[in-house]
């Protein structure tokens, strides 16, 4: 049943979706697009933060996106103890490839069952006052509980892509992936701009898992859900391609919208996967990749 | 005398030895066997996404285990679980219970949590010819017919349209009569059967389908789907979905506007204690299936005990708070277990397989009787309608007057508010 106001609708719902995952896939646009570093635990360090969200909302009642972005100091710290481990006992010996992943899927586990321990495998939820709620524009309508991680999502990936391209940091760690020998040349230490970019990664991990418990209920294990597409949109957007990542994540929400609105939700992580796909095969730097 | 007398009296004196150890021996085994532990094996989700519920059945269970100790073991043998995460993954069942048989030796297995985990454990089960209790498994016996199968859940004899039975005839009640119907699923077992059951039950019911469709149980926004339902303008919305898609149909229909005149069906997850606490009035006029509430007509023996034992662990163990849904019915299929195998008198699983069949069992969540196939000889599953809940306050939901049961007329316990809309005012 085709109408406009269904179209419409679905490519709103769409966008908004698409901006949830961009936050989502930032954190691994950064850390493997840039830095090439298998993080696969990033799914974990989201829930991580969906989790600290969540204990901040139950016990102070404070807003949930709010706590997301008080923690991400903590949580870019715990991003650089990570990546100085991972370095010391894989990338400095060279064994980053195969031994580096291993790392990292030891690091889901491990941080999963600690989830579980600590807070159980219920699922939790949070409380705002803007969850349930939508406003209308014409014949359109807004969810609050997608329109606000949304915006939150833009805003990061903005500030991520400021940070990049306009500060001296943000510059060295794009040199860091070009060329980390002249950029040593240059005078900077590549692991030392990388430490900063693995810590930023994990950063946005807090952010993103904020967003996360207030689209829809969170437990330990629902992590991995999300590993599949934040590596395909950042694979699709350009491997480190910030820009990229947003396009991708909005062009794969709108493809899930629209085929579970008009064809069947059944097909909705098929059509987005399989547009990858092509997408690759027409491009395979993705979209914005060099 | 002399030698030979000397000889015969050696002779006694072994064959005494010899006799008095093998009748000591024999005493021992006996006492060994009688003191070694009974065993019963299992899987459960102790991770993943049914994770929540699992945990909160195996506290049941452990319940039931101690207390049937403290009263001495079933047949003098004090009870043992085996049993390991399934992690919710049904691809890691048979693994489990193999290694349950052919490596631990339990004496009994009961199966894992849920539709999806039980249908990996049946041709196990078959196999070997072991009595298999099933918790909360939607028609996993339909193709197998296993006479040794036995279901805790009442779906009764026809489980896949038992669930959606009396959701669709106390739609078929209402004035003016309703025509159309939206249904929507998770793409698994256990909606899959719950879709095919009300599929059967609507057409016999005169409803006309026009939006039936499944989601990915990934699916992060359920705003699209809800809004392609509205669009049909349906006069009845069921849905059969698992906790997290429950939570999202929930929030998406109060976002999206659906309101049709008859909204629910077989949405698991409403009642957990945690979702329950956190869409509190939204769930307000919702009509959905569960087992058991705290209303005065469901006020079994032991049930009060019962809950009282595991809402003091509860937390610590971080499972449900309240224990409403699934750990009555994990406490009731051991207590069903443990009287089949006291009654029968027996280890031996055609016995104690036979004696499931033949005998009503009294448990906390009430009488128990199977049918043929393994299911409740007849149904009970309940029809509810949250009502009145107000603000997000867990207390409300402890005693009754916010799960009000409309069918089976046996144990309803309140009208029902009509439209879903008016019970939203």
């Amino acid at each position: 049943m085709f109408s406009m106001e269904l179209l419409l609708n679905a490519i709103t719902a769409g966008m908004l979706l698409g901006g949830f995952y961009a936050a989502v896939s930032l954190g691994i646009s950064v850390t493997f697009g840039l830095l090439d570093v298998p993080n696969i635990a990033h799914p974990v360090f989201i829930i991580a933060g969906a989790y600290a969200a969540y204990a901040m909302n139950t016990a102070f009642a404070l807003d949930p996106i709010l706590a997301g972005l008080l923690f991400t100091p903590l949580f870019y710290g715990l991003g650089v103890v990570v990546y100085r481990i991972y370095y010391v006992s894989f990338e400095k010996k060279g064994e980053q490839a195969l031994r580096g992943l291993v790392f990292f899927f030891g690091l889901l586990f491990i941080l999963e069952v600690a989830l579980s321990l600590i807070y159980g495998v219920d699922y939790r939820l949070v409380e705002a006052s803007y969850i349930g709620n939508s406003v209308s524009v014409g014949i359109v309508g807004i969810s609050l509980r997608l329109f606000i991680p949304f915006m939150v999502g833009l805003l990061l990936t903005l500030a991520l892509y400021l940070f990049l391209a306009k500060t001296f940091y943000g510059k060295a760690i794009q040199g860091v992936s070009q060329d980390s020998l002249a950029l040593r040349l240059m005078g900077a230490d590549p692991i030392h701009m990388k430490t900063i970019a693995f810590g930023l990664g994990i950063a946005t991990a807090s952010l993103a898992g904020a967003l996360l418990i207030v689209i829809a209920p969170v437990e330990p294990a629902i992590g991995r859900e999300y590993i599949g597409r934040a590596f395909a949109i950042a694979v699709l957007g350009g491997m480190g391609s910030i820009g990229g990542t947003l396009v991708a994540a909005l062009i794969l929400g709108v493809a899930e919208s629209l085929t579970s609105t008009f064809s069947g939700p059944s097909w909705s992580l098929a059509v987005s996967f399989g547009l990858l796909l092509l997408a690759l095969a027409v491009r395979p730097s993705g979209l914005f990749g060099r | 005398m002399g030698r030979k007398s000397t000889h015969s009296m050696r002779t006694s004196t072994v064959v005494g030895v010899v006799i008095g150890v093998l009748l000591l021996a024999a005493s021992l085994t006996s006492v060994a066997q009688a003191a070694s532990p009974l065993r019963i094996g299992f899987g459960m989700a102790l991770t993943g996404g049914l994770a929540a519920n699992g945990k909160a059945a195996l506290l049941a269970m452990e319940i039931w285990r101690d207390e049937v100790n403290k009263s001495g073991g079933l047949l003098g043998r004090p009870v043992e679980f085996v049993y390991y995460d399934d992690q919710t993954k049904p691809a890691s069942v048979p693994g489990i219970y193999t290694k349950l048989l052919d490596v631990d030796k339990v004496d009994f297995i009961v199966s894992g949590y849920g539709t999806n985990l039980i249908a990996p454990v049946m041709p196990i089960a078959i196999e070997r010819n072991m009595v298999l209790m099933g918790l909360f498994g939607l028609a996993n016996n339909e193709k197998y017919n296993y006479p040794y199968y036995f279901q805790i859940g009442p779906n009764g004899p026809e489980p896949a349209k038992e669930f959606s039975r009396n959701f669709f005839a106390l739609a078929a009640q209402q004035t003016p009569k309703l025509h159309t119907v939206a249904l929507v699923g998770a793409d698994a077992e256990y909606p899959h059967s719950a879709l095919t059951g009300a599929r059967e039950n609507l057409k016999q019911a005169g409803f006309d389908v026009v939006y039936d469709r499944t989601y990915p149980p990934a699916t992060v926004d359920f705003t699209p789907i809800v809004r392609a339902i509205k669009a049909t303008n349906p006069d009845i919305v069921f849905v059969a979905s698992y906790p997290p898609d429950s939570v999202g149909m929930v929030l998406a229909a109060h976002e999206v506007g659906l309101k049709p005149k008859f909204f629910g069906g077989g949405m698991v997850g409403l009642q957990f204690a945690t979702f329950q606490t956190k869409l509190g009035a939204k769930l307000n006029g919702l009509v959905n299936y569960d087992f058991w509430v705290p209303e005065p007509t469901l006020n079994f023996p032991g049930i009060e005990a019962f809950l009282k034992k595991y809402q003091a662990q509860a937390e610590k163990r971080g499972v449900d708070p309240l224990g409403h849904y699934l750990p009555p019915w994990a406490y009731a299929i051991m207590q069903v277990l443990g009287q089949a195998i006291e009654g029968a008198k027996s280890t031996e699983q055609k016995t104690v397989g036979e004696y499931l069949h033949a005998h009503e069992f009294d448990t906390i969540v009430g009488k128990v009787k199977f049918g043929s196939n393994g299911e409740w000889e007849k149904p009970r599953i309940l029809l509810v309608q949250y009502q009145n809940i107000k603000g997000n306050n867990i207390a409300q939901f402890v005693g009754p007057g916010k799960r009000i049961v409309l069918l089976p007329e046996t144990w309803k316990s309140g009208a029902l508010i009509y439209p879903y809309a008016e019970a939203l005012k």
